[in-house]
């Protein structure tokens, strides 16, 4: 399966499930990764997640999506809201 | 009343007015076209005689930080912009206004907005404005032991040297080079080593600020060679790590951290180029360098010399104006040579920021709430990798949530605790010190409870 269009909501939520298993591994952080919610911010309030982590999630999300993010890329601050924003991203790009 | 004329050095080493000064997006910046934005940003500066230039293009900084330097104004570079900072920072100059190119600048001081000005030759034709070297450049801030960010004043003739000397060692004298910097300009490598370095040795200055592997990659391919990658062990070790293809450098340069010889060798086979490392701090400005792939051993700027006296290592000659104690670890090996042995117990540098265990103790403990609290580093620290601060804190009346945001407000966002351990008690003995093997037991019992 590569890319599909439009993923079903089904395959969001496991593709979101993976994703934040991966944040959770990449920051060592001590917490589940279905415990991380969809909506909350990644930044400040939230995870309190910083440009360091952003560098070290984005390492780990280029090398199992195969694509390269880009801070010129003005959604560079939409992508990282939350794990939902970075959820649909992954989605949208990831080309494996 | 007349003083005698000071000496003055040039603002520029470019010689002619249409040699490159910067690369932006949209091509070269000629010298003629720089000092034209210089001139009209000096002129529009509003009256205050102090400025936080927070621009993040990097073009757009060093216009503004031209532009203050001959307005004779001074710039503020503190080790962070939290709002705690900026408000002491107001008590220390209270005329400071931020210079900014964000529109959405939150920073709670008046507001200067950079305005990019239509492409056009300056009309005075350019002549380099010449700068007193006793003129104060630059209060760099370190934290101190006390809540109280400490000023250090740079004036022009001691950056003049320290750059000379950068660029002779760097190999960079006399060759059209273009900096690109992961570094900000606001930090003072990203300062020394991203704007003066190119100002004051006729070099160029990419205006870009990459952030992720594939935008160094872009960086590199966007300007001419040959070209210096400006960085960090964390950003190199993350550019190895992602395996993306990267266009060759002329000389990669590394601070802020101690690099391993191994990431040395592999960058300098990734980049076909040398990688230098500069070893430095605010008191001394840059101190000593090394080839990491091949030594160990550092060799210090020219002019300087060590002194060992009562156990305490002190830096003096060359642009290191008044002798100075190294608060690192130091051997000297040889007359001009030593090693570096870490840091001293207080000082802690997460990812090139500096604070101190003392600076974030007081800010910890001055939280409406919390009874006490401290901070410590924990003891597997990583090479090449980035390790976070643990802190333990007791405050009964305060929940994870709200302690964070308020240490959010006073810290930056490197030092905030990872993880934050609320306890009962504190370990202390019975002189009120905290035990390094009384904390660590601590984080083993209660610091996976989260």
């Amino acid at each position: 399966m590569t890319q599909a269009a439009t993923p079903s909501s089904a395959d969001l939520d496991a593709l979101r499930l993976e994703v934040a298993g991966l944040v959770v591994e990449a920051l060592n952080l001590d917490m589940a990764p279905e415990s991380i919610p969809a909506d909350d911010s990644l930044f400040g309030e939230g995870l309190g997640l910083d440009s360091i982590d952003i560098l070290e999630v984005a390492l780990v999300v280029s090398k199992r999506y195969g694509f390269q993010l880009r801070a010129d890329n003005e959604d560079n601050v939409k992508i990282f809201r939350s794990l939902r924003s970075l959820t649909e991203y992954v989605a949208a790009n990831r080309t494996k | 009343m007349t003083h005698p004329a000071s000496a003055t050095l040039p603002l520029l080493a470019h010689t002619k007015p249409d040699a490159v000064v910067a690369w932006r997006h949209d091509g070269p910046v000629t010298v003629e076209r720089f000092l034209g934005d210089v001139e009209r940003l000096a002129s529009s500066l509003p009256a205050g005689g102090h400025v936080l230039n927070v621009c993040a293009d990097r073009y757009r900084f060093t216009v503004g930080l031209a532009a203050t330097l001959v307005g004779r104004k001074i710039s503020l570079l503190p080790s962070t912009h939290t709002p705690e900072t900026v408000r002491q920072l107001q008590v220390f100059a209270p005329d400071t206004f931020c210079l900014t190119d964000s529109p959405a600048c939150d920073i709670d001081l008046p507001q200067h907005h950079f305005i990019e000005s239509p492409v056009a030759a300056s009309p005075e034709g350019g002549a380099v404005p010449m700068i007193d070297v006793d003129q104060v450049v630059a209060y760099v801030f370190t934290s101190g032991s006390t809540g109280t960010p400490m000023p250090h004043a740079k004036t022009w003739g001691p950056l003049v040297r320290n750059i000379a000397a950068e660029a002779d060692r760097l190999g960079l004298v006399d060759k059209p080079f273009t900096l690109i910097g992961t570094v900000p300009p606001q930090h003072m490598y990203g300062f020394e080593s991203t704007v003066l370095l190119a100002l004051l040795s006729g070099g160029a200055i990419w205006t870009g600020r990459p952030f992720y592997p594939a935008d160094i990659a872009d960086a590199l391919a966007a300007v001419p060679r040959p070209r210096v990658l400006v960085s960090t062990p964390f950003h190199l070790r993350t550019l190895l790590s992602a395996g993306t293809e990267v266009p060759p450098a002329d000389l990669v340069v590394s601070a802020t951290a101690p690099l391993s010889g191994n990431l040395a060798v592999a960058l300098e086979a990734q980049l076909q180029c040398p990688l230098i490392e500069i070893y430095g701090c605010t008191e001394t400005g840059q101190t000593a360098t090394r080839r990491t792939a091949e030594t160990a051993e550092w060799q210090l700027m020219r002019g300087l010399a060590l002194t060992v006296e009562d156990e305490k290592v002190w830096a003096h000659g060359g642009h290191v104006e008044t002798p100075t104690v190294l608060s690192d670890i130091i051997e000297p090996t040889a007359d001009d040579r030593f090693l570096l042995h870490g840091r001293s117990a207080d000082l802690v540098n997460i990812a090139g920021k500096r604070s101190s265990l003392g600076y974030l103790n007081h800010q910890l403990n001055a939280i409406p709430g919390v009874v006490d609290g401290s901070y410590f580093m924990p003891e597997d620290e990583q090479t090449d990798g980035v390790t976070r601060l643990t802190a333990v804190v007791v405050a009964p009346g305060l929940d994870r949530a709200t302690l964070l945001q308020a240490l959010r407000e006073r810290v930056d966002p490197l030092f905030l605790p990872r993880p934050l351990i609320f306890a009962d008690a504190l370990p202390r003995n019975a002189t009120g010190k905290l035990p390094r093997a009384a904390l660590e037991e601590l984080r083993r019992t209660l610091g996976g409870s989260e």
